[in-house]
């Protein structure tokens, strides 16, 4: 363990390093490619005046709402779709098609339909992860092995009691890789959406640098928005999946 | 072999010392795929009385299993009547718990919640229901596993989880379908002797299907020679031995080579392979 930490300390150590190696050499003027330092300051700055924080709070507070929304709706079609073979066959073959979709695609659409409204970026973020979500959903009702449904019914299982006790349960393993990829799309499509819409949030502040072409303050954000996506990959994801390796055995996932 | 009493299996000359718990009557089920239409069962009747344990050997592919699910409810019959203690079997319940041959538990459960699913569906208080899963978690020998998974547990552990979670609803049959098949020779022996006296201390009825002659010649007070295509019952053997009954009895090895003698006779007319059963 402590030579895992140490050896991911020395590769970003490295990392910024050459980083630093590579600013000094002055290819580049230094306004186009800031260095390490001048990032940290501006980091530094930015969360201290509260500008970063701000920003931070009002994109999570949209990720939570968006990402709840999806989580719901995503629910509700993947079980629907992989309930029943019908529904999977109108509804499911949809839901594939717009899965190919990039999020930022329904931005001339949410544009149009909701302006330039905080509802305009939420749809934005629910399209972009509602339907990897909800195929993962499918797949997981889908996988339940067939004995585990017949051994419930032989205690007297009724359908609702099926779904409540082995199935929601029961498909965990194939959700939550759609929800770890779900939430990396609500990530995503909120940056983007963010960066268009005039409001705050850290995606806006992104445009607010390019504006004022303080690149520092662009790279300090741009290392929130990584800091912020693996500390949820790793925490609540990481979480979720270490319980599922515990209960399922380790050739599940 | 003064132990073995054998006849016909035609219903009516059976002795009755009480009234049938199950009652199979007729029942025919035919399978039909694209190419074949195969006849599965063909007019199989039986009964089973209270308390008795029943088995049921023939090689793969006979219908054995297709009986045990028809009986359990999770399978209709094409036609004929199943009849548990004296009604019509419409679907399966927890009067008539199934075990399967490959463990079907709950891996998100450990193994006293897998033992208390029944007792949960039923609707029994947690207090209760703990009481419960614990008696019979201990009554199967397994109160050092109580909370490991089921991914932690060797393939006789499981069956054992899977036997106390089928007894602590207190089914009035248990239906038990190849159970031990997929374990290894020893964990085999050791279940089967649990099993014998678990039966003898729950006095639960019990049907079991096996391709093991020997394995039936141990558990069973009565055993059905099944014949393949179409899945017939051929005869009904008598296994009155005293209990508990070891694999290496010569009663037991002498009941098992009369069954197997009445398999053998189809074996090689039938399209199952030659390995589809052992003694």
């Amino acid at each position: 363990m402590l030579f895992r930490i140490a050896r991911m300390a020395l590769f970003y150590a490295a990392l910024i390093g050459l980083w630093q190696l590579v600013v000094r050499m002055e290819i580049w003027p230094r306004y186009l490619v800031p260095g390490p330092r001048d990032v940290l300051d501006s980091l530094k700055t930015d969360i201290d005046n509260g500008l970063i924080p701000h920003a931070l709070k009002s994109s999570l507070q949209r990720l939570a709402i968006g990402y709840s929304i999806a989580f719901g709706i995503g629910m509700v079609i993947g079980i629907a779709t992989g309930a029943w073979r019908w529904v999977d066959e109108t509804v499911g073959s949809l839901v594939l098609g717009l899965q190919s979709l990039p999020s930022i695609t329904w931005q001339p659409l949410a544009i149009v339909w909701f302006h330039l409204s905080e509802r305009a970026i939420l749809f934005v973020v629910v399209m972009g992860s509602i339907f990897a979500i909800s195929i993962s959903a499918r797949d997981g009702v889908r996988n339940i092995p067939v004995l585990q449904k017949r051994a419930a019914q032989t205690f007297g299982a009724r359908r609702l009691q099926l779904y409540r006790y082995v199935i929601l349960p029961g498909m965990l393993p194939s959700l939550v890789q759609g929800l770890k990829l779900g939430w990396s799309f609500a990530w995503r499509s909120l940056m983007a959406a963010e960066l268009i819409f005039v409001t705050i949030g850290l995606g806006h502040l992104l445009s607010v640098g390019r504006d004022f072409n303080d690149m520092n303050m662009v790279v300090a954000v741009m290392l929130v928005i990584i800091a912020i996506g693996l500390a949820v990959d790793r925490l609540v994801f990481g979480t979720v999946e270490a319980y599922v390796r515990d209960r399922w055995g380790l050739s599940q996932t | 072999m003064l132990s073995i009493r054998s006849r016909g299996v035609r219903a009516e000359d059976e002795p009755t010392d009480g009234r049938p718990v199950l009652s199979v009557r007729g029942v025919k089920k035919r399978f039909t795929t694209r190419r074949h239409n195969t006849t599965a069962l063909d007019r199989v009747s039986l009964d089973v009385r209270e308390r008795e344990f029943v088995c049921i050997v023939g090689p793969s592919g006979c219908g054995k299993s297709t009986l045990l699910n028809i009986v359990a409810g999770l399978d209709q019959p094409d036609e004929g009547d199943v009849l548990f203690a004296g009604k019509p079997v419409r679907r399966a319940g927890p009067e008539r718990v199934v075990l399967f041959q490959e463990p079907a538990l709950f891996p998100w459960l450990n193994v006293r919640a897998n033992v208390e699913f029944g007792l949960k569906l039923a609707g029994v208080s947690g207090k209760e229901r703990h009481a419960r899963a614990q008696r019979f978690i201990e009554l199967v020998n397994l109160s050092r596993f109580e909370r490991a998974f089921v991914h932690e547990l060797s393939g006789g552990m499981k069956q054992r989880v899977q036997l106390a979670r089928a007894l602590a609803v207190e089914p009035r049959m248990l239906l038990m379908d190849e159970p031990f098949a997929a374990l290894d020779a020893q964990t085999r022996d050791v279940l089967q002797a649990e099993l014998q006296e678990i039966w003898s201390r729950t006095q639960t009825t019990i049907l079991f299907v096996t391709h093991n002659v020997r394995e039936a010649a141990i558990l069973a007070d009565r055993v059905f020679v099944m014949t393949p295509a179409p899945g017939k019952l051929k005869r009904e053997i008598d296994v009155t031995l005293p209990r508990p009954r070891s694999p290496d009895n010569h009663a037991v090895v002498d009941v098992a080579a009369e069954v197997r003698k009445e398999l053998e006779h189809d074996i090689y007319a039938s399209p199952a392979p030659e390995d589809s059963y052992v003694i």
